[in-house]
């Protein structure tokens, strides 16, 4: 199968790859997919005191097109709220990164992945301030 | 542009160079052009020699009589004369039909519309290292079986049945007897008067011959009796109307002379690539080889590069041609049957690769693609949450997924 341009260079110099404390209350992890579908996406974000997310990194297990979907996002949510970030859609991913329709499952996972992280963050702070 | 490495010869093969100026011979003008079926020149008489010493050329190979070899299209085509054509032939002594389920999809295919046609298809699990045996063969038995169909090399991951034990068994039973040898043909030895096989689908594509070529075997001692399931002028005894293709026949022969030929030396070759490929590898962790390791042909390694997903690694591997277990294209994202039916784990199955080295492969190459493969995985075992987590000595068993 042929690979867009975009999708090529994100899977050659896949941006923002690592990993974070996820014990840190700044820090959101959305883990999302599974290995018996052939994809594993984790996301994690690093938020600051007024709700602004600075940093994001990401590992995936899966193919070009999956690696190439968690790369983007994690430029894509830097500097943004949560609220921003949450709405992030899987068809401006797939949109941004030519994917063909056997692979739009791809940035379906990408966007559960920030919603997973956002709710991760989210929670870990609720159950701060109770 | 430099061709990447080929090392898919499982999939196909480049024609022989020897094989194509055969086959020129017989297009030209000036060639051997004629019509095997004309009997009214020497145009005809011609062609008709040069098809039936290629035919004495296919049966030499398998140990046959070439009256028992039928020219096909093709392994696909011979399938399904040999498995529509027995079950509809014989079906009034039963309709029950035993096969596996690692079979090529020209076997399965063909029996799924033998189950739309009324008969009933047992499909036998292999062991966990893909071999299915005798005694299993034996277990799914019954009073109106009359067709058992079993590979005897398997596509994906090389292994090899025994199929001199199964044949044995059905013969004793009187039940037919096909075997799919489109992948064993020319890499281990047949021996038809040795083994109580009945019907034997061959190929010329994966023995360094032309595509659309093909051919069946069928017993004549016992005689075998077969339904036609292409009609037309008659042609191998009634069994496969359509004109022969001269270019086509001869190029199947002379694939099959120089396989025959140069087995012995080419399977010492292919096994000392291969040993040196699988020591390049297996410094990598996790590696696994899928199948039996020992009970398959030479040219196949398939292995598994755990926590690195096929796709992803065959993207690595830009500059060799190879083949994945893993089909991320499909909206059920299902990784290989074969695999799947070893009971492989699913991520296993999807981080599968199959290297197929063949006649025309260099020690360089398989130099070149250690490197790029060691390369490639440790690239995206970076990139890999799995491997963190095997890293942290989490079973991934233990995790629940959200699967979608």
């Amino acid at each position: 199968m042929a690979y867009s341009d975009k999708v090529l260079d994100h899977y050659e110099n896949p941006r923002n790859v690592g990993a974070m404390d996820s014990e840190e209350g700044s820090v959101g992890t959305g883990m999302v997919g599974a290995p018996a579908c052939g994809d594993v996406m984790r996301l994690q974000i690093k938020v600051s005191d007024d709700g602004i997310i600075e940093d994001a990194k990401f590992k995936t297990y899966g193919c070009g097109s999956a690696i190439a979907s968690s790369s983007l996002v994690t430029e894509w949510v830097k500097g943004k709220t949560l609220d921003e970030a949450s709405e992030i859609k899987n068809t401006a991913i797939a949109e941004e990164l030519a994917l063909p329709p056997v692979k739009i499952h791809c940035s379906v996972l990408a966007e559960d992945a920030i919603k997973a992280a956002v709710n991760d963050y989210k929670k870990k702070q609720g159950s701060q301030e109770s | 542009m430099k061709r990447p490495i080929y090392l898919d010869y499982a999939a196909t093969t480049p024609v022989d160079p020897r094989v194509v100026e055969k086959m020129t011979e017989c297009l030209s003008m000036e060639g051997n052009f004629g019509n095997p079926a004309s009997r009214s020149h020497s145009y005809g008489w011609q062609a008709e020699q040069a098809v039936e010493t290629a035919r004495k050329q296919v049966a030499d190979l398998i140990n046959a009589d070439p009256r028992e070899i039928v020219w096909t299209s093709g392994a696909t085509e011979s399938d399904n004369l040999a498995i529509k054509g027995a079950a509809h032939f014989y079906g009034k002594k039963g309709k029950h039909i035993i096969t596996s389920k690692v079979e090529h999809k020209a076997v399965l295919d063909t029996c799924r519309q033998l189950e739309r046609e009324g008969y009933e298809v047992t499909y036998l699990d292999p062991q966990s290292n893909g071999i299915v045996t005798a005694d299993q063969v034996k277990g799914a038995i019954r009073e109106d079986t009359i067709v058992v169909s079993i590979m005897h090399v398997n596509n994906e991951i090389g292994t090899i049945n025994d199929i001199a034990a199964i044949g044995e068994l059905t013969r004793e039973n009187k039940i037919i007897f096909h075997v799919d040898a489109a992948q064993s043909a020319g890499k281990i030895e047949i021996d038809m008067q040795a083994m109580k096989v009945d019907l034997l689908s061959l190929s010329a594509h994966k023995v360094y011959g032309p595509k659309g070529m093909g051919a069946l075997y069928v017993r004549r001692k016992p005689r075998i009796r077969l339904e036609a399931q292409m009609h037309g002028g008659g042609h191998e005894r009634g069994m496969r109307s359509g004109t022969l293709p001269t270019h086509q026949i001869v190029g199947m022969g002379e694939a099959f002379r120089i396989a025959k030929e140069e087995m012995v030396e080419e399977n010492q070759r292919l096994l000392t690539l291969r040993q040196r490929l699988w020591d390049g590898l297996v410094g990598l962790e996790e590696v696994h080889i899928n199948g039996d390791p020992e009970l398959r042909v030479s040219g196949n390694l398939n292995v598994s590069l755990a926590f690195v997903e096929g796709e992803s690694l065959l993207m690595a591997l830009k500059d060799v041609a190879v083949s994945s277990g893993s089909a991320c294209t499909s909206a059920s994202l299902e990784p290989s049957y074969v695999l799947r039916a070893l009971g492989l784990a699913d991520e296993l199955a999807h981080s599968s690769i199959r290297f197929a080295i063949g006649r025309f492969t260099t020690e360089e190459e398989v130099d070149r693609v250690i490197e790029t493969t060691c390369e490639g995985v440790k690239k995206l075992r970076e990139l890999s949450p799995l491997w963190d987590m095997f890293k942290d000595g989490i079973d991934l068993s233990t995790v629940e997924w959200a699967a979608h």
